[in-house]
Formats: C-alpha cells, structure tokens, sequence
C-alpha cells in the first residue's frame, strides 16, 4: 500500500507547474536554442519525477542521457543551422494553428478526464518491494532475464542508427579539391592581376600593426579586405578611411 | 467380323499425295500432278484388290474392318481410329477413286495453263483422302473427320481462284453453311454418346434397338440437318450453286458425283436409327421431296450452264434423300441412283467443262449453240449423260429414277400418291430443263460473242468423258439385272420381303415415266428448238421466272431471316460490349482517377499538416475510447 | 496526493508537444517537441510502474529512452542533410514531394 510522503507532494506541486510552464514556453519563444534550454529543464524535473517515484536508474539515465547527451547534440545542430536564427511565429498554413489549438484543447480534455475516471482496480502498490534489492539490481535481473531478446534487438538498433546517421550526414565531394597549384593558376586566369599576389595581410606599412588596422596599398589608400570577415562581423573594425595617408612622398632618392 | 491390315492404303496413298505436294512447293511443279493421279490411281487399284477380296469371301464374311490407333480412351470411352470396309462402302470407294481418278486425268489437261495446279491437285487427294475416311470410318466419330475433311478441300478448291472476291465469297458462303450441317452431326453424335453411350456404327446400331424413340428422333432430325447442309437440301440448299465458282472438274467431282451424296450416305449409313424414328424419317422424305422439286424448278431457269446442272444434281440427290426415307425398300435404290448419278452427272460436268474450254470460259448457254458441229465427242458423252438422266431406257437413269418413283407410290396411302407424284413431276421437269440445256448448247442456232473458236478438248480430256459416257450408259443395267445391287446390299440393310403389295405394276409407273419425260421433252423442243433463242435473257418475264432465275428468293430469304438479324444481333452486342461492359471497366478507372485528383488537393506536401491529421486522427480515437467507457 | 497527478501533468506535457510538432517550423523545435512528448510517455510509464509495483514499466521506459536516442541521431543526420542542401532548417521547404 503506498503511501506518498508529504515532501514529494510539496515537491509535485512545485516542480509540476514549473514543468508544464516550461514545456508551454518551448512553444512560445523564437529562438530555437532557448526552446532547448527550456527543454533541458523539462527534462531535469522530470528526472526529479523519475528518483521521486522510485525510479533511481532511469533518473540518472534521464539526467546524463537526455540532458546530457540528447540536448548536447540539439544545442551541437543548432550551433551548425545558426544560433542567432530566431524563428518567424506567424503562422503561413491558413487555419492550421487554430485547428492545432483546437484539436489540443479537446486532447487534452479528453485525456485528462480519461485518466480522472480510470480505475487499475487496485490501490496503487509502491515500489518497496520491487526495490527491495535495490532499484537498479531489480531492473538488471529483469533486463537481463524476461528482457534479454529486445536488450540484443535494441543495441542492434542502436549500431543501425549510428550507421544511418554517418550515411545521412557523410558529403560526398563530386570534384577533387583543388591544389594550391590550380588554385594559383586560377587566380592568374581572372583576367585581373589584382589579387594574383594574394590579399594584403593587416598592418603592413600602416601605422599601427593592430589585426584591425588595415593595409596601406602603394599607392597610400587602406586595404579593406586585409581585414578578417568576422570582425567585419562583430562591428569591431575601426574605419580603414582614417588610417589612410593624406600623402605620399613619390619621390625617388637612390640610397647609396 | 473379318479384319485387314491393307484398307488403310485406300486412305493413305492419297493422303500422301495431298502431303507430298503441298510440302514440297514449287519443286512438285512439273511432276506433281502426275503423282496425284497415279496415287488416285492406285487408290483405285487398292479398292479393286478389295472388291476382289470380298468377291473371294462368304456373303457374311465380307465385312472387312482395320484398327489403326485407340484414338481417345478416357474410362468407359473408348474410341478406336478404325476401317470399315463393307458392301456399302466398297461402292463409293470405287465411286469415289474410280471417278476421283478419271477426273485427276480430265484436269492434267484442263488446268494445263494454270500456274497453280499443283496446288490444284494437292486439294483433289486431299479430297479424295478426306472422302474415303468418310466412307471408311467405322464410327460415327471418324466420319465426322472426313465429313470436315471434304469440307475443308470444298471450300479451298471453291476458293481455289479466290483471287476473285465473288470466288470468294462463294466458297466462304459454302463453309459457313456447311458448318450447320457440321453443327448437327456434332449434336447427334453428342447425343449418340450421351443416350446410347457409344458413337460406333456397331454400338448405336446395337443400342438402338433399346434406345427411347424420342432420343432416335433427336439423333434422326440432327443427322438429317448434317445430311441436308453436305447434300444442298432444302433448307440448307443456297450454297451449291454458288459453288459452281470452283473449276469445273471440282464442280464434277465434288459438287456432283461425290462429296455432295455424303448426306444421302449418312442417312442410309444410319438406317437402323431412321426405321425406329418414323418421325425422322418423315422428315427425311419431305426434304427429298421439296429438294427435288426445288431443284428442278430452279434448273429450268438457270442460263449459266454449271448452276442448271448443279441445279440438276440438287434435284437428283432430292430423289436419293427421298428414296432413302422410304425405309428398307428405297435404301438401295438411293445408293443405285446415288452410283448412276456418279456417273451421268460427271459426264456431263466435264462436258460442260469441255465447252467452255472450247468457248473461251463463256457459261451464258444462251451465247451457246449449234455446237454438235465443233465438238463432237463432247456431244455424244453429253447426250449420252442426258438421255441418261432423263431416264430414256436402256440408260442407267431410267432404271434408277424409276426404282425411285415406283417405291414412292408404293409407300402407301397419300404419302406414297403424294411422292409419287411428286417425284412423276420432277422427271417431266427434269426432263424439260435437261432438253433445255442440250438445245441451248449443242442444236440451237450458233449465238456465240465475237471471236469464238470453238473445238474439240483434247483427248486427256475426252478419254474420262467417254469413260464416264459408257458408265451412264451401262451401270443402270448392270445394278439391276437380276436385283444384283439390292441383294450385294442386303446384308448391311437386312433382308426386307422384296415384293410388297404394288401400288401400281411395275409396267404402269414405267409408262408414266416415260410419259412424264415425253411431255418435258416435247415442251423444252417446242419452247427452244423450233423458236427462236434471244442471245439476251428477255426481261419482260413472268414473276414466275423472276423468282426461279433469283433460285427460288433462297438468299433473298437467308438475308432477311438470318444475315440481317444476325448483323443486327451483332451490331446490338458490339455496342452492348463498348457501352455497358468496356463503359463499366472505364468508369471503375476514371472513377478510381477522379477520386484520386480529388484526393490528392489534400496532399499539400507540408509535414505540419499531415500532423495536423495525425492530432485530429488522435482525438477522434481518444473520443471513441472516452464515449465507449462512458 | 495520489500518484496519478503525475499522468495529468504527463497527459499536459504529451499534449504541448503535439501541439509544438504541428505549430513550429523550425525542424530542431519539431525534434524537441516529439521529444518532449516520449519524455511524457516515459513519465506515464514509470508511474505505472509504480502503482503497479513492478519493474516492467521502467523496462520499457528504459527501451524507450534508447530508440529515441536513435531517432534523434538519425533525425538530425537528416535536418543537416537537408539544411546542407537547402541552406533552411524549416521543414515547410521541404514540401516538393506533392506534386
């Protein structure tokens, strides 16, 4: 017969709200990754759930599995999409949303008032005698004995779908890349010779030899794209007109 | 019973023949002929070794038959590929070889010019083959085979100028009549098998004798329609003179002498089913009858040499069938006239044969005349065949055709007055056409078209007429001196008392024979001898002869009671197939498109959506489940 | 408090995912969602599992943490695969295949 302490009560009706609150949020924000953080947290609760309700194994599986691993690998192909791309919440399928909402609702509904009228037919048991032995033997000896097959079918499943996903994720060059050979030779065939001698590195003959300091071209003009992209990027650069000379001695003294 | 081991080369040897040329091809050119005929030839031979045989036995013993292959052996049925050679058969085996043969030398000549007559005589053994197996068969089965047989070579050799399309269409129209007949002997033998439980001459005869008469009946009036679609009898009478398409010698063989009597062979072949079938053999009676008159009535306005005399054969045989529904005392005497007709009518075909091909292919009698100047030998063979079939003693159709009519009197009753009559009016009208053609032909004023050379055949061509000339004159004689026929017959036919109570003696009806041919032939002289002939058919005549030139409105009426109801049939089941059938096969597909265009709106291609579906799909199950555990 | 409440809050939880996988476009939000989803399927089971005080339940939750680990690994090979070619990670582009 199960009977639930009063600080795993206490602690459903914090962890519950905060949960269902999160997961509601996942649905609200735009930026994919906050999605997932929201996520993470969904996922620690119910992780909390899971060591609350006697399931001490599949809480840690939870926390260093879902949290760790999954959401690592979310947060991995987020990095890859974009972080910074946050998603438009318009929606562009007329009525689908409303529909989506409706349909829930009414899931919902059902679903909950389903549960509320179930019977099991028995007053809820309580894992003390299952884990008597402790949790995690218990799951072991049943894994182990009643479940061995789907176990073995279970970790093939698991070397397939590291297979797939090498497949899916494996680019396929179509050309050779090109050598440093080709690669100098088509730069001589552009027509113009200007960056046959490559792009100029910052800070040469400029005043300053800062990585944001452009180069100064023979002719006395600054070189913008001596500059690297990502500052470019970041607003970090400083304005290359400034750096420029006013003039520029063309005379030419032989030095003896 | 008797058996041999050598009847099957009566077949063979022309079967060989029929084989020989047509795989050979062209190489067989220069010789094939000469093969053909002498394989006819030693067929012949083979059936005269045969007679000599059963000549050498016991009357009872003279039965011979051969087993050559079990053909089908399913449980109780058995069939057997065999020979039967009889006092029945061994008759129109020589008919068939002795006459197939002289007709093989009469064509060397006569189709001397045509670059196909290989081919030519490939089909006559071919025919000679298929008939013999229809003679010889010793079931019901196995003549069938022959039966389709001679069908197959009359329709080729119809069709043999089919470069023609009316040539054509004539042999088409022969093939598809004949398949009627065909059509009827296949019910009878079904019928034979499935009541009598055997298709063999010996088992139905032997189950006969048992058999309901309602089953014999059926089986009679089946056999009866395959008589009259072989023989050209009324109702199945149209295609014959259309056949006359054919070159003459096949019009002679087949069209006269042989294949044209199978029916009158099948019903006497069948006579033990007819004697216990009165019905049947009603039947068979009144289709002689209308037959012959038709045939005759036909024959007197025929100008077209070969249709009068086909027209002549379709009456002639009218007087078989006739004979051979009078039961036990008119079998032989259909066979006696059956024989002597093999022979006049022959005669007279190649006759004909040889005045076209002294008159350059013309067949208009009426462009004929005063020929008996030109073409001497043609005329004593022809008039000697004439005499013979307008029964003038001492010639073999008196003998024959007066059996005949003396039998019909003396069937009894109004039956035997009615046919009687029927059959004294046929010979005046025989009698009357036959002068006819003789007068056209050979006495007339000369009427002939431009350029005509009329002469003589040469002699491979006149040698089988005069042969056959000698037949006319001579078989009738030698059939009856001393009832030699009907006895050599008798034992197939059983004993019947021969001297039944005479209607009228035997000296009356010969008188009025006589005088029947006598009043035809005195009508035809005044009518063309001693008048004058038009060149041209005269138009401005009775109605009377307007349907008798149109073959008595014979097509007119298959066309409107069959050909257009059939095409009309055909038309309503066409359109049936294209509306209703092929329209429900189209409908289940555009059905099964439409749907699918309809459908596929709701595929957007956005996933969203589809799980949109799947959501509203799981409310829909989840509001089942909470209706249902309510 | 009875332990069912835990299947209300994971039937709440099991109905915002579904929600999320038809209203966002972004791909990884949809992944998240369906996840989201078998992490309350998963809630459910251990509940039963404990009222029913028996191990099989956290068995199959067990089981079912590992193939949606697969699923994500091969899900994400694919959303890169099509971000690769289609520079988009929202799954409305890759609507070609209705025509």
């Amino acid at each position: 017969m199960l009977e639930i302490q009063t600080p795993e009560t206490i602690m459903f009706w914090i962890l519950a709200p905060v949960s269902v609150l999160a997961a509601l949020g996942m649905l609200l924000v735009k930026k994919a990754v906050h999605s997932a953080l929201l996520l993470a947290w969904v996922m620690v609760t119910l992780a909390i759930f899971y060591i609350a309700q006697g399931a001490l194994f599949l809480g840690i599986v939870q926390i260093v599995v879902y949290t760790g691993a999954v959401m690592m690998l979310f947060l991995f192909i987020l990095m890859l999409v974009g972080v910074d791309a946050s998603d438009s919440l318009t929606e562009t399928i007329s009525g689908l949303r409303p529909i989506a909402i409706t349909a829930a609702v009414g899931f919902g509904g059902l679903f909950v008032s389903l549960i509320g009228r179930a019977t099991i037919g028995h007053k809820p048991y309580g894992l003390e005698f299952a884990n008597s032995n402790g949790n995690v033997e218990g799951l072991a000896k049943e894994l182990f004995s009643t479940y061995v097959w789907p176990f073995e079918v279970i970790s093939a499943l698991l070397v397939t779908a590291a297979l797939g996903a090498m497949v899916l994720a494996h680019h396929q060059r179509t050309i050779a890349r090109p050598s440093q050979r080709e690669q100098s030779i088509a730069r001589f065939r552009t027509g113009s010779l200007a960056g046959a001698a490559g792009l100029p590195s910052p800070g040469v003959f400029a005043r300053h030899n800062a990585v944001d300091v452009p180069a100064l071209l023979p002719d006395g003009t600054a070189a913008p794209t001596s500059i690297s992209a990502t500052l470019k990027a970041r607003g970090d650069m400083l304005e290359s007109q400034s750096f420029e000379l006013s003039e520029v001695d063309n005379t030419v003294t032989e030095e003896k | 019973m008797t058996t041999s081991t050598s009847l099957v080369y009566l077949i063979a040897l022309p079967l060989a023949g029929a084989v020989i040329l047509l795989l050979a091809g062209r190489r067989a050119d220069k010789w094939g002929h000469l093969l053909a005929t002498a394989l006819s030839a030693s067929s012949f031979g083979a059936g005269l070794y045969q007679l000599s045989q059963m000549l050498s036995r016991p009357t009872e013993e003279r039965a011979v038959t051969q087993k050559l292959f079990t053909w089908i052996s399913v449980g109780s049925f058995n069939i057997d590929a065999g020979i039967l050679l009889d006092q029945l058969s061994i008759c129109f085996v020589l008919l068939i070889t002795g006459v197939g043969t002289l007709i093989h030398i009469y064509s060397i000549s006569y189709m001397s010019h045509d670059e196909n007559r290989r081919r030519f005589f490939a089909y006559l053994n071919l025919f000679i083959a298929s008939m013999l197996l229809l003679v010889l068969g010793d079931s019901y089965l196995n003549l069938y085979v022959g039966w389709e047989g001679v069908g197959l070579a009359s329709y080729l050799l119809i069709g043999f100028w089919n470069q023609k399309p009316a040539y054509a269409t004539a042999s088409k129209k022969a093939f598809v009549m004949n398949r009627i007949g065909d059509m009827g002997l296949s019910f009878a033998i079904m019928i034979a098998f499935a009541t009598l439980g055997s298709v063999s001459f010996s088992g139905v005869e032997e189950a006969s004798h048992t058999a309901s008469q309602a089953t014999l009946t059926a089986i009679g009036i089946m056999l009866l329609i395959a008589a009259a679609g072989k023989s050209a009898q009324f109702p199945l009478q149209a295609w014959l003179g259309d056949a006359m398409a054919g070159p003459t010698p096949v019009s002679a063989l087949i069209h006269a002498a042989t294949m044209v009597t199978a029916g009158v062979y099948l019903i006497v072949r069948s006579h033990f089913i007819f004697d216990a079938a009165p019905t049947a053999q009603l039947l068979v009676v009144i289709v002689g009858a209308v037959t012959l008159t038709f045939g005759a009535i036909v024959g007197t306005a025929k100008d077209d040499i070969k249709k009068a005399l086909a027209a002549s054969t379709m009456s002639q045989i009218g007087y078989m069938i006739l004979a051979a529904g009078l039961g036990p005392a008119g079998y032989a005497f259909a066979i006696m006239h059956l024989l002597t007709h093999g022979f006049f009518k022959a005669g007279m075909f190649l006759g004909a044969g040889s005045v076209m091909h002294g008159m350059n292919d013309q067949v208009n009698m009426r462009r004929y005349g005063a020929l008996r100047k030109f073409m001497p030998i043609t005329f004593v063979t022809f008039g000697l065949g004439y005499l013979a079939i307008i029964g003038v003693p001492p010639f073999a159709g008196f003998y024959s055709k007066d059996a005949i009519i003396e039998t019909a009197f003396n069937a009894g009753g109004i039956k035997g007055i009615l046919l009687g009559s029927t059959a004294l009016l046929g010979a005046a009208i025989t009698a009357f056409y036959m002068t006819r053609v003789m007068i056209l032909t050979f006495t007339s004023p000369e009427r002939w078209e431009k350029d005509q050379h009329p002469h003589e055949s040469p002699w491979l061509m006149w040698l089988p007429m005069v042969i056959l000339a000698i037949g006319s004159v001579s078989t009738g004689y030698l059939f009856t001196r001393g009832d030699s026929l009907v006895h050599w017959l008798s034992p197939v036919f059983g004993e019947h008392e021969a001297h039944e109570e005479h209607f009228l003696p035997v000296i009356v009806v010969s008188g009025l024979a006589l005088t029947a041919v006598l009043i035809g032939v005195s009508i035809a002289l005044v009518k063309y001898q001693f008048s004058d002939v038009d060149a041209e058919a005269p138009q401005d005549v009775s109605i009377f002869t307007r349907i008798a030139r149109k073959d008595l409105l014979q097509d007119t009426f298959n066309e409107s009671v069959f050909m257009r109801p059939g095409q009309a049939l055909t038309r309503i089941l066409v359109k049936t197939d294209d509306k209703v059938i092929d329209g429900t096969v189209r409908l289940v597909g555009t059905t099964a498109i439409g749907t699918g265009s309809a459908l596929r709106k709701s595929q957007t291609g956005f996933a969203r959506s589809y799980a949109a579906l799947i959501l509203i799909g799981a409310v829909a199950l989840i509001a089942g489940i909470w209706v249902v555990t309510q | 408090m009875s332990p069912y409440n835990y299947l209300y809050v994971a039937g709440l939880l099991f109905t915002i995912g579904a929600v999320g996988v038809v209203v966002r476009r972004n791909a990884i939000v949809v992944f998240m969602c369906i996840e989201l989803m078998l992490n309350a399927a998963n809630l459910t089971l251990v509940t039963f599992s404990r009222i029913n005080g028996t191990l099989d339940g956290q068995i199959v939750a067990f089981f079912t943490m590992v193939v949606a680990a697969c699923e994500v690994v091969v899900g994400l090979a694919i959303i890169v695969a099509i971000y690769r070619s289609r520079r988009s990670a929202s799954i409305d582009d890759a609507s070609l295949l209705k025509r």
